[in-house]
């Protein structure tokens, strides 16, 4: 028992345990999704991210902790963003013909991503520091967080906010573009980048290449457009 | 490319047993690019994160040296296949950080669902708009 107890206590403070909880939920959750049909509410991170929060409460095992070894997966963000140059690059000539398209969607998709989120937390009473961090919450964290800072807005919830927008447009976008019969994958994968940057990427590279390579083009080019964007719109909320 | 010297049939047999011969140089490109892009992210003060400028400077250097395609290739398409995977700790740190919604938790899910509902369907409908406006056939 005290045994048990003192290994617990060492394996606990280690990397490799998390690291292994890490990739061992999302196994579990990825195998989880394919039985279920991959269907819309199966979202393999959705589930991971639940999974491994059961364990971490169980354990009574701080959020710093459960990072020093989850870290690892985290870092490879960088380096998968970088990536993203080769489906683009693959995908050029694609990319080429759908050029005016792209930046019609971009803007639309951009403008409508801040202003109903602004609009609509407005209308529900929230105001202030918390109505600020939701404004950029459709751009890739980095971007978002810079944004919410200079804006006045509070990077934490803007984090946790970005990654929710992040989910519930994996979550969304397939079975709502579906029932609008939308087959077009380069509209399909820009939208989903657009509007739920990295995890709706992540979402529409598991669905179809073209649909992944330009959800990368279109949460690269949101980044961008939403950094320059949101300030001017969040004034007009204040 | 380093493996010009090598037998056909053992190439062959490598690409088959799933051996990327490019991984290590695979890495280096795709971290030097990134280290590239949070040089210039940092050293001026830019909006946009470095794996993006990282991104954009790749993209060029494929253009210029189409061959760096095939090296990175395997590595690229093996770190975009498991995308998900890598969001899962961030993820995680949103349940750790639910407390910061304060009373304002209703409120905010919502604004956040339905805008990235409307966002995506902008988004959408004006891409396909225009690739109409232009005469292109859906794919």
């Amino acid at each position: 028992m005290n045994d048990a107890v003192l290994l617990w206590s060492y394996l606990a403070q280690e990397p490799l345990l998390w690291l292994t909880t890490t990739l061992v939920a999302y196994t579990i959750s990825d195998w989880a999704a394919g039985k279920a049909g991959r269907h819309a509410l199966a979202n393999p991170v959705l589930m991971a991210v639940i999974l491994i929060a059961l364990v971490l409460w169980v354990t009574s095992t701080p959020y710093a902790t459960y990072f020093e070894g989850a870290q690892f997966v985290h870092f490879m963000l960088g380096p998968a963003t970088v990536a993203l140059a080769l489906p683009l690059y693959d995908n050029l000539p694609k990319v080429k013909a759908a050029l005016v398209p792209m930046i019609a969607a971009l803007f639309a998709g951009s403008l409508t991503a801040i202003i109903t989120a602004l609009g609509i937390a407005k209308a529900m009473g929230i105001t202030g520091e918390t109505l600020m961090s939701l404004a950029p919450k459709s751009a890739t964290a980095p971007v978002a967080l810079g944004v919410s800072e200079a804006i006045g807005g509070q990077p934490t919830l803007t984090a946790v906010l970005v990654i929710l927008t992040g989910i519930s447009g994996a979550i969304i976008a397939t079975p709502m573009l579906n029932a609008l019969k939308i087959t077009d994958w380069r509209a399909r994968g820009f939208a989903v980048g657009v509007a739920a940057h990295g995890i709706g990427t992540a979402h529409a590279f598991r669905i179809n290449s073209t649909a992944g390579a330009f959800s990368g083009i279109g949460m690269g080019l949101n980044a961008v457009l939403t950094a320059l964007l949101a300030p001017l719109i969040a004034r007009l909320f204040l | 490319m380093a493996c010009a010297a090598q037998p056909r049939i053992w190439i062959a047999f490598r690409a088959k047993i799933g051996t990327d011969p490019h991984m290590i140089r695979a890495i280096c490109i795709l971290l030097l690019f990134q280290l590239a892009g949070e040089s210039l992210s940092r050293g001026f003060d830019l909006f946009v994160p470095g794996p993006v400028i990282g991104l954009a400077a790749l993209f060029i250097a494929l253009l210029i040296f189409p061959k760096l395609a095939e090296v990175i290739r395997v590595a690229a398409n093996g770190l975009l296949a498991h995308l998900s995977l890598l969001f899962v700790p961030a993820g995680v740190g949103v349940i750790a950080h639910l407390g910061t919604f304060g009373t304002n938790g209703i409120g905010l899910i919502v604004a956040l669902i339905v805008s990235t509902a409307l966002a995506i369907l902008a988004a959408v409908l004006t891409f396909v708009l225009f690739a109409r406006l232009m005469g292109q056939r859906h794919e």
